[in-house]
């Protein structure tokens, strides 16, 4: 369960970009911000993540901004260390800050357990949306429910997103063992 | 492994780890498979637990399918561990589940 509850406030997090700059939740006071807990190594995230950049696409315009972060235990997983991390958003033209989490401090302060995992926070920092992408990590020709795109098109349009919680779906974060 | 059984059925191993949320499906996958296609098989399903069953097990990672002993995806690493596998599809996509095609393939080879 994540400790965040949909309409709690948005916790702040500086972390360190792929870019070398460091990144704040603050730094996005647009309508709307998407933090994405994600990683280089999960299946689900590779399955999700051209989807990542098409919707970053997509919403830009409407004042979206995409945040994903890795938390992941980079000792057991390499694939997820910072320079694999640069490596990877080069490779897929990531149009999103892809920060480090080194401590895992906010992964926990939010709760988050998946990669990826979705919160969506709106203009006044209230949480909207938390879970999955859309309902079909295997096909995106065979999605039929487009939760994250459904819940910023009712953002963007001050409405209530008609589905603000699902199931998050992915490989669980790895936690450090100490 | 490696080994075709007497009598004919091929021999699939099916091993998973339950923190990938795929394997459920990826199992009625296989079994949608063997049962279109009529494939006599023996099919072991093995849960794997921890990082030394999966070292022992050679296990890179959940849902992988054995065809009397073979990869249906042959893979180069040795990194063995608790993890969730990255298939890649026919299109190049990258998905946590085997595709119909790729198991097909796989019970059709010659072992």
């Amino acid at each position: 369960m994540a400790n965040l509850k949909i309409g709690d406030k948005a916790i702040n997090f500086t972390l360190i970009g792929t870019d070398s700059m460091k990144h704040s939740l603050s730094d996005y006071p647009d309508e709307c911000a998407v933090v994405i807990f994600s990683c280089n190594h999960c299946p689900y995230v590779r399955a999700w993540e051209d989807r990542m950049v098409a919707i970053q696409a997509d919403y830009a315009s409407k004042g979206v901004h995409l945040i994903a972060i890795n938390s992941n235990d980079a000792e057991h997983y390499p694939e997820d260390n910072f320079e694999n991390m640069k490596a990877r958003a080069k490779e897929k033209h990531f149009n999103f800050p892809y920060l480090r989490d080194e401590d895992q401090k906010v992964a926990k302060l939010y709760g988050a357990q998946r990669t990826p995992e979705v919160f969506v926070f709106d203009r006044d920092s209230k949480l909207r949306y938390h879970g999955a992408i859309d309902d079909n990590y295997d096909d995106p020709s065979a999605v039929k429910r487009h939760y994250l795109r459904n819940a910023l098109d009712a953002i963007v349009g001050r409405t209530k997103p008609p589905v603000p919680e699902t199931q998050p779906v992915g490989c669980t974060i790895k936690w450090k063992s100490n | 492994m490696g080994v075709r059984l007497e009598t004919g059925k091929r021999r699939v191993t099916f091993l998973y780890w339950d923190e990938c949320q795929s394997h459920d499906e990826a199992l009625a996958r296989l079994r949608k498979v063997l049962s279109e296609d009529r494939i006599d098989a023996q099919v072991e399903v093995v849960r794997v637990r921890s990082d030394e069953e999966a070292n022992r097990l050679q296990f890179t990672g959940s849902p992988t399918i054995l065809v009397d002993g073979r990869d249906i995806q042959a893979t180069n690493t040795t990194h063995y561990g608790l993890s969730c596998r990255a298939y890649q599809l026919e299109d190049g996509r990258i998905s946590p589940l085997p595709s119909e095609a790729m198991i097909r393939s796989a019970l059709k080879r010659e072992s």
